[in-house]
């Protein structure tokens, strides 16, 4: 089926099959890999993006049913200029990656995170990426890491 | 809190790291990540039995399929294989190792076990038609359990009669009887019984390989999201009889290791065989739940721990039987794990030549297990922190207060060990210090008092854990000694190139472990040039091709070392060119800030850049002096590195749910000398939570009939941000005198501190109901279990 989805501002449309999933038709069909698959249960979050403004799970949902939305990936949350975005920043400054496997799902979440609580407590944090998993750096960077984006 | 050493310069400070943009913007390629046209796609069918005779796999179905290539039985394969698939540790000289082959040919030994295998223009092909493959079987009597396995009732490998591969003994006494001399004469002695649990290392990048092969030119390129591409590249050109110099091999970005990309697997072999075999790129990236079986598994061990002590409590003498799970197979260093142990079953503790250490490693129908975070260490450590708490709860004093009795003192270092081994320089009363000031250990005693009480609904403990990390593997003649198939080296080359910016190779491969950042750092320090100005070549063997890889916290204490020697290496030479050219006498240079100055001559000085240039220009050079500025260095180190420290963890257990609630951690780790604190913090941080995972969460868990009920990370319970605490880290610094950098590893030393630090605090609050053990995971479920049994069963 012909569906055509925009992605980082630039649409893409291609004929595919009812079963691809939005994280093949983001990384193989779009060709933009910084979206991970870490599982195949929906529980580790390393393919997190935002589908409408929302921090979505995109192996969880058909690429299909993005058909006509609009999605952000990790490479489009940068500015153009190459300046990272404040929580790409955040979690620089903060050493809240360590492999950076689970991060570009981690700063998708996170930022979506701070549309929802701008001023979380640490709790918060900590509930509000409990769809994520990092094996590497034990969370308490990465939570550092939104505290401080967030009292910028 | 964190106590720091004098530095000039970029080195000891908290420098941002180079690795991070890339990855935080999706620009690093994963292994999955590369696009490889024409690419095949291979999926492995697996054996759904633990132990069963395969009576004939049927293919046609699954190759008549579209987009099929071809699909083969371990049998069709059996002639690739120069060789069966490596273990480069063979520990005893009849240690029993069956022949291990990337797909099973006559029986399949665990759930997962390959069978036979397609390959398909897509992933989809290929998984599609792996499904058509008719494989018949007569399952077996599968073996799960350890004892049963010592007992060989099922011997799960008949051509070699026995489930038990090896025993592997380490007793030592000053004159024969003195162990059993020992406990007789004890005032004190406990004994326990530990279970190390199996776990999944889970590292967050599943793993994935491509093998790109060049028919006419005869090379060989296999990208793999691996930790050992040197090592790797050396085992599958012997595996495979491909000449080694047309082997090449590189590590992409890898997403974390933790030991379960230590290895040389199955589908490696079989994307390398089969690419060669059809002059095409083959690839293949495991499924998670492919991972849970497939991949190595850690852990995995009975331990049986006699103390015996003295009248003051001091240590006497420790006896200690294992039962080491290899699994079905012997993956490249499962046998050495219980042996990276061997050694530490007196932890930091004063220990007579009294000591008598046995383990027998048996086979399982389970998925083979390896080096996991830690290897052997964190489960000696657990079982050596565990037992000191059961020995102070029968002596009656305090945990910390015994601990501090037993400590090797600080003005005994370096220290020999009673093994013979040296530990090259502690403090462990200044960690402990530390930790109890941070952790406010007297008033969670006093609090203690008063919250413990009759009928407490939440009860509090703290729990102490001391250790030592035994790392930066290793000194070749010790590894040798233990009969490993490798040397404990790491290779470095420092080149200034023309325009004063540097090039550093490492045979390092680093996996989220932030060596770019820290190798900058010390070239920086080295040769007065900006971090900015390095770049760290690694992780593919033909720019970097000679190295051992990164695991055993041995990158820096090993190949960071290696760095600074060649930058000195660089700067002799430097040194050279820059008295030729100033008229001076070698001698009389003084190098810092990145210029050679004549010692009491300001004014005469040439700085790196000039000499880089005058180097790569050989227009005048001193006679006989090589063109350019350039050195390469092997370094092997004298001794391990003995980093250190103490965890405190603070836990309160509801004693009707029995559920566990971590309300502090305090980690104080000393690993010498800090090239980068930020990254220090980080390794902390984590091993401390992989440990903690394994305290109180994670378990692989078979059944009888060796089903993986936790193939998932539904069933398998990683921890999530919201079911662990913030850590505090404080940090004592005991220089490494073995090495310039006065450096030590630590990468492992939360994972090795922090099991027994949490299981130390549960069973605290919980000893006033009698509580002595608890299983891991502490699950609620488990605790609520070991509470109501230590009640009598009347809660
Ligand atoms: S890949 Fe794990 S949740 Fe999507
Ligand atoms: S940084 Fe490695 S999994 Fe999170």
């Amino acid at each position: 089926m012909e569906i055509s989805i925009t992605i980082n501002g630039k649409a893409v449309s291609a004929d595919v099959e009812p079963r691809t999933l939005l994280v093949q038709f983001i990384r193989e069909t779009a060709g933009l890999t910084g979206t991970n698959i870490g599982c195949d249960t929906s529980s580790c979050g390393a393919c997190s993006i935002h589908l409408d403004g929302e921090a979505v799970k995109s192996c969880t949902i058909l690429a299909a049913q993005a058909d006509g939305g609009s999605v952000t990936t990790i490479e489009g949350l940068a500015s153009a200029d190459g300046t990272l975005h404040p929580m790409q920043q955040a979690f620089m400054e903060n050493h809240g990656l360590q492999c950076g496997y689970c991060t570009p799902g981690m700063v998708m979440a996170a930022t979506s995170l701070l549309n929802d609580i701008p001023n979380p407590s640490e709790e918060d944090v900590r509930i509000g990426l409990e769809g994520n998993l990092c094996r590497c750096t034990g969370y308490h960077n990465i939570v550092q890491a939104v505290l401080a984006c967030a009292n910028k | 809190m964190t106590m720091t050493h004098e530095t000039t310069g970029v080195l000891g400070t908290r420098m941002l790291r180079k690795e991070d943009p890339a990855l935080l913007t999706g620009e690093a390629r994963f292994t999955a990540d590369l696009a490889i046209p024409g690419a095949l796609h291979l999926a492995v069918i697996r054996s759904p039995y633990a132990r069963a005779r395969i009576v004939s796999v049927d293919t046609s179905a699954a190759r008549a399929h579209a987009g099929v290539r071809a699909a083969y039985s371990g049998a069709d394969l059996a002639d690739l294989w120069a060789g069966p698939m490596p273990c480069a540790w063979p520990v005893t000289a009849d240690m029993k190792n069956p022949a291990h082959l990337p797909l099973a040919v006559s029986q399949a030994n665990y759930v997962g076990d390959g069978v036979a295998c397609v390959i398909a223009e897509t992933a989809e092909a290929a998984r599609d038609a792996a499904e058509l493959v008719d494989v018949v079987y007569e399952p077996l009597e599968a073996v799960i359990d350890l004892e049963d396995a010592v007992s060989d009732r099922v011997v799960i490998h008949d051509e070699i009669g026995t489930n038990k591969s090896y025993t592997w003994d380490l007793k030592v006494e000053e004159q024969e009887g003195d162990v059993d001399a020992a406990f007789a004469a004890a005032t004190y002695t406990v004994k326990e019984r530990y279970i190390q649990q199996r776990l999944i290392p889970a590292a967050m990048e599943p793993r994935a390989i491509v093998a790109v092969p060049q028919p006419f030119g005869g090379d060989m390129t296999l990208y793999s999201a691996t930790q050992i591409p040197h090592i790797l590249k050396v085992m599958v050109a012997l595996t495979l009889g491909i000449p080694e110099h047309q082997m090449r091999v590189i590590a992409p970005s890898v997403g974390g290791g933790f030991g379960s990309k230590l290895n040389v697997y199955a589908e490696e072999l079989l994307c390398v065989a089969l690419a060669r075999k059809h002059n095409l790129p083959v690839r293949w990236t495991e499924t998670r739940s492919e991972g849970c079986q497939a991949t190595i598994h850690g852990r995995g061990q009975i331990q049986d721990i006699e103390l015996a002590a003295d009248a003051n409590g001091r240590l006497t003498a420790v006896r200690v039987r294992l039962i080491g799970d290899m699994g079905a197979y012997l993956q490249l260093v499962t046998p050495g794990v219980p042996l990276l142990g061997a050694f530490l079953y007196a932890g930091v503790y004063e220990l007579p030549k009294a000591y008598d250490f046995s383990c027998t490693s048996v086979f399982t129908n389970m998925t083979p297990t390896d080096a996991y975070r830690g290897a052997g260490r964190p489960e000696a450590t657990y079982a050596i922190e565990r037992a000191m708490d059961s020995l102070a709860a029968t002596i009656g004093i305090d945990p910390l207060e015994l601990r501090r009795r037993n400590f090797i003192p600080t003005d005994k270092y370096p220290y020999e060990a009673f093994t013979g081994l040296v530990y090259d320089s502690g403090n462990h009363d200044g960690a402990a210090t530390l930790a109890a000031e941070l952790v406010g250990y007297d008033a969670i005693r006093a609090q203690q008092k008063t919250q413990n009480v009759d009928g407490a609904k939440r009860r509090l403990g703290i729990g102490v854990s001391t250790y030592f990390e035994m790392c930066g593997l290793a000194p070749s003649r010790v590894l040798a000694s233990l009969n490993y198939g490798a040397g404990g080296w790491e290779a470095a080359t420092v080149r200034v190139l023309p325009t004063n910016k540097i090039q550093v190779v490492t045979g390092a491969s680093p996996h989220g472990q932030g060596h770019e950042t820290a190798w900058s750092m010390i070239v920086a320090d080295k040769l007065g040039v900006a971090p900015e100005d390095v770049d760290v070549l690694h992780s593919d063997t033909a720019i970097s091709p000679l190295g051992l890889d990164t695991y055993g916290s041995r990158s820096l204490a090993v190949g960071g070392v290696a760095i600074a020697m060649a930058c000195d290496k660089v700067i002799d030479k430097a040194r050279e060119i820059a008295a030729h050219q100033l008229e001076a006498n070698p001698d009389d240079l003084e190098f810092a800030g990145g210029a050679f100055t004549v010692a009491g001559s300001p004014d005469r000085s040439m700085p790196l850049a000039a000499i880089a240039f005058e180097a790569f220009t050989a227009h005048n050079l001193p006679d006989g002096l090589e063109p350019n500025l350039e050195a390469h260095t092997t370094y092997d180190p004298p001794n391990f590195s003995w980093p250190f420290g103490t965890h405190m963890c603070v836990v309160e257990v509801d004693v009707e749910t029995g559920e566990i609630e971590v309300l502090k951690y305090v980690a104080v780790d000393d690993c010498g000398n800090q090239v980068n604190p930020l990254i220090v913090d980080g390794q902390v941080h984590g091993g401390i939570i992989q440990g903690l995972a394994q305290a109180l969460f994670e378990e692989a868990v078979f059944d009888s009939d060796g089903n993986l009920r936790t193939s998932t990370l539904a069933d398998y319970l990683v921890p999530a941000a919201s079911d662990v605490p913030s850590i505090v880290t404080g940090h004592t610094v005991t220089p490494s005198p073995t090495n310039q950098l006065g450096v030590k590893g630590v990468g492992e030393a939360g994972t090795i501190a922090s099991t027994p630090a949490v299981i130390n605090a549960v069973v605290d609050a919980l000893s006033g109901l009698g509580v002595r053990n608890m299983p891991m995971p502490a699950s609620p479920n488990t605790v609520w279990s070991v509470i109501n049994a230590a009640q009598g069963g009347s809660q």
